[in-house]
């Protein structure tokens, strides 16, 4: 039997809503969410387009404000936070996945995997010894001098992933990770994915639509016109 | 890897964009620099001719003596005082006799001033010496004859042997007022044509020996200026007045001063152009890499570190431009320092004492300053399109869209 209580959520949301004003009309893009996720998640916001996934993914990564409600990251009430707060929650525990990789394309996959680093303000040794080894991680360290272009879809969303990892977040959010790859590369690197939040306890959230994704997650939340339609345990719980 | 190292890398990642921006504004740079070290050359010649065959240290004047008003050079001569004809004595004054006279070249007729000088003067940089008499040249003493003991050895300039249609040796009729009023004439002969850029030594103007002409006008010991030699004070005088080089430099400094407003708009043109480029390359910058600062913001910058870095980025096209200039036009206008700037056939209508060949100028203050204009240009031109991403929201930089 285990003692120890349960650790406080890494995130929690409530009563969370996101308008937009389009013209004259408003658009609901999130209408109420409540929900947390504890450390060492592996979980999925799933649904249609324009349920709310992004937005929610958004907000919970202080790239965005909420219109009302709260979002709770790391212990910080994202929607009070100034634009220089929010920069240093993201810099520091927030680690960011997106569909089309968002690779800087002028610097090598050890630059843009160092990228991550050079705000913390971590030597120049600590800072090289963290990018090899997120480059290990994804099995990209003979790769450390290519520039993206080099590189195919996979290895490039691999380096993001090393990208977002090598800060040792507590955090990451994947944006349709998989959207554009092919089965194999999906696969691939879901299984970098899953690997470390086994081995690091990170606590992954996507937002997906992808049945290649969903049959990773351990958590499945549907979203549904901005509200949660379902909460149940993914196929890997 | 700081900001700066960032910038540079993304300036260089930008490859031939950034060097085509970065040619253009070096040639600014050096064309500015070139100008402008004309415009000093120009002014720095124009002051050093005229000081040395004008303005020397400056005019001591009879007292009814004006420059601008030929009428008064009737009554614009006295007795030269004896502190000024000591210093003439001394080689340090040089007493000029100035009469209005008529001559009659080809049976043409001009009117001139004639200037009575010591041949034998070193104040002022005009060959005087050839009024002695004796012809220096062999070679002019053999093309020429020297004017005979009734004729009047004349000097004068190439302009105005170009005006009078007069040649080296040519004779002339001179004709002047003595100092009752009478009119007189003789003959004149041109002992030597000489050239210079001052065009107030030339255009208009007979150079003749003083003590003949003081005794043809019947003004014995007299003058109408004295030119001081350089470095030499003025004396105490009560009734001949001082004129100082500044009182001389005036109207040359004022047309060097429009000259130089005429130029500053030919280099803030090319300024503008430059900085166009520039512009352009950040708007266009801006526009095309809002994903990047949706990325950059998602790790963690703040909105004005990626201010800081497209102004950056901006203000090495400037380094960089200035790098580049100084690599091809540090020995291209040191090339032309030396060699020198031929001058247009018709440079003597500028009113300026140049000279065929114009010498650029460059000092330490005019690259320093350019430098430093130029990159505060670039900085601040690179800044202004920047100020947009204050207002970029990370979610629309994200989806490639400006808020």
């Amino acid at each position: 039997m285990n003692d120890t209580p349960p650790a406080a959520p890494l995130i929690v949301t409530k009563d969370l809503k996101k308008i937009y004003p389009m013209g004259q009309h408003k658009i609901e893009a999130l209408a109420g969410v409540t929900l947390s996720f504890a450390k060492g998640e592996f979980a999925g916001l799933v649904g249609p387009s324009g349920s709310g996934k992004t937005t929610l993914l958004n907000i919970v990564g202080s790239l965005d404000a909420p219109s009302s409600g709260s979002a709770v990251v790391m212990g910080q009430a994202v929607e009070s936070l100034t634009h220089k707060q929010a920069a240093r929650l993201r810099n520091h525990h927030i680690g960011f996945i997106f569909q089309t990789f968002n690779l800087l394309p002028v610097y090598t996959v050890y630059e843009n995997v160092e990228f991550a680093l050079l705000l913390l303000g971590d030597p120049p040794a600590v800072r090289r010894r963290k990018v090899m080894a997120a480059l290990d991680w994804v099995h990209l360290a003979d790769r450390a001098k290519s520039k993206p272009a080099q590189l195919s879809g996979g290895q490039s969303q691999r380096v993001a992933i090393a990208r977002a990892v090598v800060k040792e977040p507590g955090i990451i959010l994947a944006d349709e990770p998989t959207a554009n790859l092919d089965a194999e590369n999906s696969h691939g690197i879901l299984h970098t994915m899953e690997k470390i939040n086994r081995d690091l306890g990170t606590t992954f959230i996507f937002a997906t639509h992808d049945p290649k994704v969903i049959q990773h997650l351990r958590r499945k939340i549907t979203l549904v016109d901005g509200r949660v339609a379902a909460d149940e345990p993914g196929e890997r719980a | 890897m700081t900001l700066p190292k960032l910038a540079f890398k993304n300036l260089l990642g930008a490859g031939l964009r950034t060097w085509l921006n970065v040619f253009v504004l070096s040639l600014s740079f050096v064309l500015i620099i070139f100008v402008r070290g004309l415009i000093e050359g120009m002014n720095r010649q124009a002051e050093r001719a005229m000081i040395a065959t004008e303005v020397a240290g400056g005019h001591v004047q009879h007292p009814a003596y004006d420059p601008y008003d030929p009428l008064t050079l009737t009554d614009a001569h006295g007795l030269v005082p004896a502190p000024l004809a000591d210093l003439a004595a001394a080689g340090k004054a040089a007493p000029i006799l100035i009469i209005q006279g008529t001559i009659y070249p080809e049976g043409r007729l001009f009117t001139v001033r004639i200037k009575g000088i010591d041949p034998g003067q070193r104040v002022i940089d005009v060959p005087t010496a050839l009024l002695s008499g004796a012809i220096p040249s062999a070679a002019s003493a053999a093309s020429t004859a020297p004017p005979t003991p009734d004729e009047i050895p004349a000097l004068i300039g190439s302009r105005m042997a170009k005006t009078t249609g007069l040649k080296k040796g040519d004779t002339f009729s001179l004709q002047w007022r003595d100092s009752h009023g009478t009119f007189d004439a003789r003959e004149a002969r041109v002992v030597e044509i000489f050239s210079t850029s001052v065009q107030t030594v030339d255009i208009g103007q007979i150079w003749v020996p003083l003590s003949l002409l003081r005794e043809l006008t019947g003004m014995p010991g007299e003058a109408t200026i004295a030119v001081l030699a350089q470095g030499t004070p003025p004396p105490e005088l009560s009734s001949w007045v001082f004129r100082g080089p500044d009182y001389f430099l005036a109207d040359l400094k004022s047309m060097v001063a429009a000259k130089t407003v005429g130029s500053s708009i030919l280099y803030t043109i090319l300024l503008l152009l430059a900085m166009l480029a520039i512009f352009d390359t950040q708007v266009l910058s801006i526009f095309h890499r809002r994903r990047e600062m949706g990325t950059l913001m998602a790790l963690g910058f703040t909105r004005g570190k990626v201010i800081g870095l497209f102004t950056l980025e901006g203000f090495f096209h400037g380094v960089l431009a200035a790098l580049v200039a100084a690599a091809y036009g540090i020995p291209l206008l040191a090339w032309i320092a030396k060699t020198g700037w031929a001058m247009p056939g018709d440079v003597d209508s500028y009113g300026f004492a140049i000279g065929d060949k114009l010498f650029p100028t460059y000092s330490a203050g005019l690259v320093a300053g350019t430098t430093v204009l130029v990159l505060l240009v670039t900085t601040v031109v690179s800044f202004l399109p920047t100020r947009r991403i204050a207002k970029l929201k990370p979610t629309d930089a994200l989806r490639g869209r400006l808020t």
